[in-house]
């Protein structure tokens, strides 16, 4: 019988052994994809009992935490300070784990998984002493104070403003209106109250951050990035000269000026140069300007700005669109110049959509003699012990159009707030570049009113875009300018 | 017992500590001194077997039958409908006032007495292979595997069957029985999931327990993943093992709770008492537990091949195969190994009835090993 048992014994080490190899199989090689799992209950409790960091911006707390003790377990749920300030920047973590906005591309730091290596060391001791681990801070480019005058502003209409150091790319305002309190969103039946909230306009959502995922036709400002081609490949200057009869001829028939609310005085200019087409928003001028240049020279420029691709912004990608024409929803790169309407996309109409933030980022371009800065929310990442993780240098990304360009640009622009269609945005004493729109959107005299311009002209310090949708009889320049105005005079410090 | 195996019950002692200081460290407090209660119980009845049969044991094959019986009735009683309860689908306890109590561990120590007795007695005409004289041990064993279809405990109908084919293998050396006998398990089980919705549950968990659709979740009637229903024991209990990684959390840093209170892994202290300890001891405490279970069965193994008689090398065998076994199924069944099926982890888990069959198989492995070491001492 000893053969017997010796094979049979030598089943049961076998047996035995194989467990010792599957629990190594879970236990070693199985452990990241378990803890990326959603369901992971094990997961959930550890990540609330991270002393998440907190959110500031301009020394106000915009995202902190309330400690519970519940069965044994010390936890931390979030709590939104400045609830409605920028919500759609912030985001919300809930207990139950879900997070949007920065709170969940800034994960990694909140929860001080990915700090330094000696703030990694300090936190993992902490952990395997059962010491609650904190993460870091992060300190945001927000001025809770311009952030809130855009919102008093934008005054529960559907939009957005953004404001940008023109020469650091810091994001100082992004405001989206609707707004909704954060801490709703945990509260019982919180969320569907959130869902609720649909703006003036009716048709927008609280949740969406306009400044970077709202898609509105561009309108006349997007005339700059038509001028910016047309001088920058060489084939016109300021002083080229156009004859307006007051409409363009596209595919024989008549494309009317009188489309045009920016545009003030005699429907017919007669004569002008394309400077002066650019500060009375003469659609025949841009019209004639696309024809000639074509709209794939155009669309190469757009793509330069940023068209065609994600803005780099700290928030997640899902949280930001890109700009750039739109067929069937979806984001359409056409064939060829005969694909393209190219006289009305010259000035802004055809299938053309464009963020705010992508309309900040051309005239801060303009602003920084055709370079473009890189947008960035976060300032500073502060370990809980007051070390500094990471600190963000501003960036350019690159040279997009000639200096001279870029130049002569604001000089128009400049001319538009001057004598032009943005006259309201005037601010004694600081030259103001700017440029007015007002999109048509098929509605009859209901209209996306744009205004995007930089300050000082001379010296550009800020940018700021502003978009305020459906606005009956609202033009650019009376809806939109004094907002945008409003913005500069409390950035300057007026 | 001056000359039994030196190994086994410091072994088996440690093993029953381990236990003991994880149920005290999962709670409530209550649970840990019940336990400490049933070793107490336990190692008395331990000395009591060891006191009753030290001259020696053999008589019990005498009464071979009377264990047959015994195993088949300690099986029966949990279907009886006053004192049986069904737990998660299963019947496998009886209760008797506020005593809670699982025959079916005893009935594995009657069943591998009966087993060893009359293989011993027949193992020469099984081994030709003659129809009639399989008949009381396939009535026998028939039974066992119907009873335990009907009582939903498959952890158990596993387990009997294995011992089963472990202990024919060695009395018979025919390697041919255990293929067929295999053969027939898996025809057997293949029908039994047909018919059985409880049964098919457990081998879809098995192979698949994330579902990326959600499907009826019988308990409540909604849709819902399959890792949310279905398979949340299992998986939970893999995100138990995942979390404790390779070094642990630590004794008494795991997370079983969750912020509502309800325990995150269903019958932690029991069945999944390993999930827990792999939690909190890691991949190196897990090992060195399993490494304990390999030496046991090591000593176990020896004993077998060390007894001078027939009876004693089969029950031997028998109780060391059984342990091992019974490891097998349940930590197999929480790595997915093989289908999950809800039995003890062998002195560790919570549980008097098992505490008390294990010290009754230690009480049993040591009887043979002191009788087998004054034989050789003798001679």
């Amino acid at each position: 019988m000893n053969k017997q048992l010796l094979h049979v014994s030598v089943a049961a080490l076998v047996l035995l052994a194989a467990l010792i190899v599957s629990t190594t199989y879970w236990q070693t090689w199985a452990v990241g994809d378990l803890a990326d799992r959603q369901d992971n209950s094990i997961q959930l409790i550890t990540r609330l009992t991270v002393d998440r960091g907190k959110i500031l911006a301009g020394g106000r707390v915009l995202a902190a935490n309330v400690r519970h003790r519940k069965h044994g377990l010390t936890i931390f749920t979030r709590r939104y300070p400045s609830g409605s300030l920028a919500p759609q920047v912030i985001g919300y973590a809930t207990e139950a784990g879900t997070s949007t906005g920065l709170e969940q591309s800034l994960d990694d730091y909140l929860t001080g998984a990915n700090t330094n290596l000696t703030n990694t060391f300090k936190e993992e001791l902490r952990r395997l002493g059962n010491q609650t681990v904190h993460g870091a801070n992060v300190i945001l480019t927000l001025r809770p104070a311009v952030q809130a005058l855009a919102l008093q502003q934008l005054a529960g209409r559907c939009g957005a403003v953004v404001a940008l150091d023109a020469k650091t790319g810091a994001v100082l305002a992004m405001a989206s209106s609707p707004t909704y309190n954060a801490n709703l969103i945990e509260q019982p039946k919180g969320y569907a109250k959130v869902l609720k909230i649909k703006g003036s306009c009716g048709d927008s959502s609280a949740l969406v951050n306009n400044a970077t995922a709202g898609l509105y036709p561009p309108g006349s400002t997007f005339k700059m990035v038509t001028a910016a081609a047309a001088l920058d490949s060489g084939a016109y200057t300021p002083s080229s000269v156009f004859n307006d009869p007051g409409y363009c001829i596209e595919y024989g028939q008549h494309v009317s000026n009188a489309g045009n609310p920016d545009q003030n005085g005699p429907e017919a200019f007669g004569n002008v140069t394309l400077a002066q087409g650019f500060e009375h928003s003469i659609n025949s001028v841009f019209c004639n300007v696309g024809k000639h240049i074509g709209g794939e020279e155009i669309l190469k420029y757009a793509k330069r700005f940023g068209f065609y691709s994600l803005p780099p912004l700290d928030t997640p990608p899902s949280a930001s669109q890109a700009s750039g024409l739109y067929k069937n929803g979806k984001l359409w790169t056409p064939k060829d110049n005969f694909a393209i309407d190219s006289g009305r996309l010259a000035f802004g109409q055809f299938n053309m959509l464009a963020t705010p933030l992508q309309m900040a980022l051309v005239a801060a371009t303009i602003a920084d003699r055709g370079v473009q800065p890189k947008p960035y929310l976060v300032q500073k990442i502060v370990a809980a012990d007051g070390s500094t993780v990471a600190k963000t240098t501003p960036q350019m990304l690159g040279q997009v159009i000639k200096p001279q360009t870029a130049a002569e640009l604001n000089q128009m622009m400049q001319l538009v707030v001057q004598a032009g269609t943005g006259t309201t945005a005037q601010i004694p004493g600081v030259p103001v570049a700017g440029k007015t729109g007002t999109a048509e959107l098929g509605l009859g005299s209901i209209y996306d009113a744009w205004f995007v311009c930089f300050a000082p002209a001379n010296n550009p310090r800020f940018v700021v875009a502003v978009v305020v949708e459906k606005q009956p009889n609202g033009f650019g320049a009376s809806v939109s300018a004094p907002i945008a105005r409003a913005i500069l005079e409390k950035l300057l410090g007026r | 017992m001056p000359l039994a195996d030196p190994y086994l019950l410091p072994m088996a002692a440690l093993l029953t500590a381990i236990g003991v200081t994880e149920i005290y460290r999962l709670g409530p407090a209550g649970n840990a001194f019940r336990q400490g209660l049933w070793v107490v119980i336990g190692v008395g009845v331990f000395a009591a077997t060891l006191f009753w049969l030290h001259s020696d044991y053999r008589a019990l094959e005498r009464y071979k039958y009377v264990f047959g019986v015994t195993a088949l009735v300690l099986l029966f009683l949990p279907r009886l409908p006053v004192i049986g309860e069904p737990i998660n689908g299963a019947r496998l306890w009886i209760h008797i006032g506020s005593l809670q109590f699982q025959p079916g561990e005893l009935g594995k120590i009657a069943l591998i007495v009966f087993l060893a007795a009359y293989l011993r007695e027949r193992r020469e005409v099984l081994a030709q292979g003659r129809l009639k004289d399989w008949g009381p041990l396939l009535v026998i064993w028939g039974a066992a595997m119907l009873l335990l279809f009907v009582t939903n405990d498959l952890g158990s109908a596993l387990l009997y069957y294995g011992i089963f084919l472990a202990m024919l293998y060695v009395a018979t050396a025919r390697i041919s029985f255990v293929a067929a006998a295999l053969g027939l398990f898996l025809v057997g089980s293949f029908a039994v999931a047909q018919g059985t919705p409880h049964v098919r549950e457990r081998v879809t968990n098995w192979l698949s327990p994330w579902s990326t659709h959600p499907i009826l979740c019988p308990q409540n009637g909604q849709m819902m993943l399959r890792q949310n229903c279905q398979s949340y024991q299992e998986v939970q209990s893999l995100y138990s093992l995942g979390h404790g990684g390779f070094g642990g959390t630590g004794l008494g840093h795991g997370i079983f709770t969750g912020t509502t209170g309800k325990q995150v892994i269903p019958d932690l202290n029991t069945d999944f008492i390993y999930s827990a300890l792999a939690q909190e001891l890691g991949l190196v405490g897990a090992a060195a537990l399993l490494l304990l279970y390999m030496a046991f069965v090591l000593r176990g193994f020896r004993i077998a091949l060390a007894a001078t008689d027939g009876f004693s090398k089969l029950l031997a065998a028998g109780l060391s195969f059984g342990f091992a076994f019974q490891t097998f199924v349940i930590v197999g069944g929480i790595t997915r190994v093989i289908p999950l099926t809800g039995i003890t982890l062998p002195f560790v888990s919570y549980g008097g009835s098992s505490v008390v069959a294990n010290f009754l198989l230690v009480a049993g492995l040591m009887l043979i090993s002191h009788r087998a070491n004054r034989l050789e001492a003798g001679a």
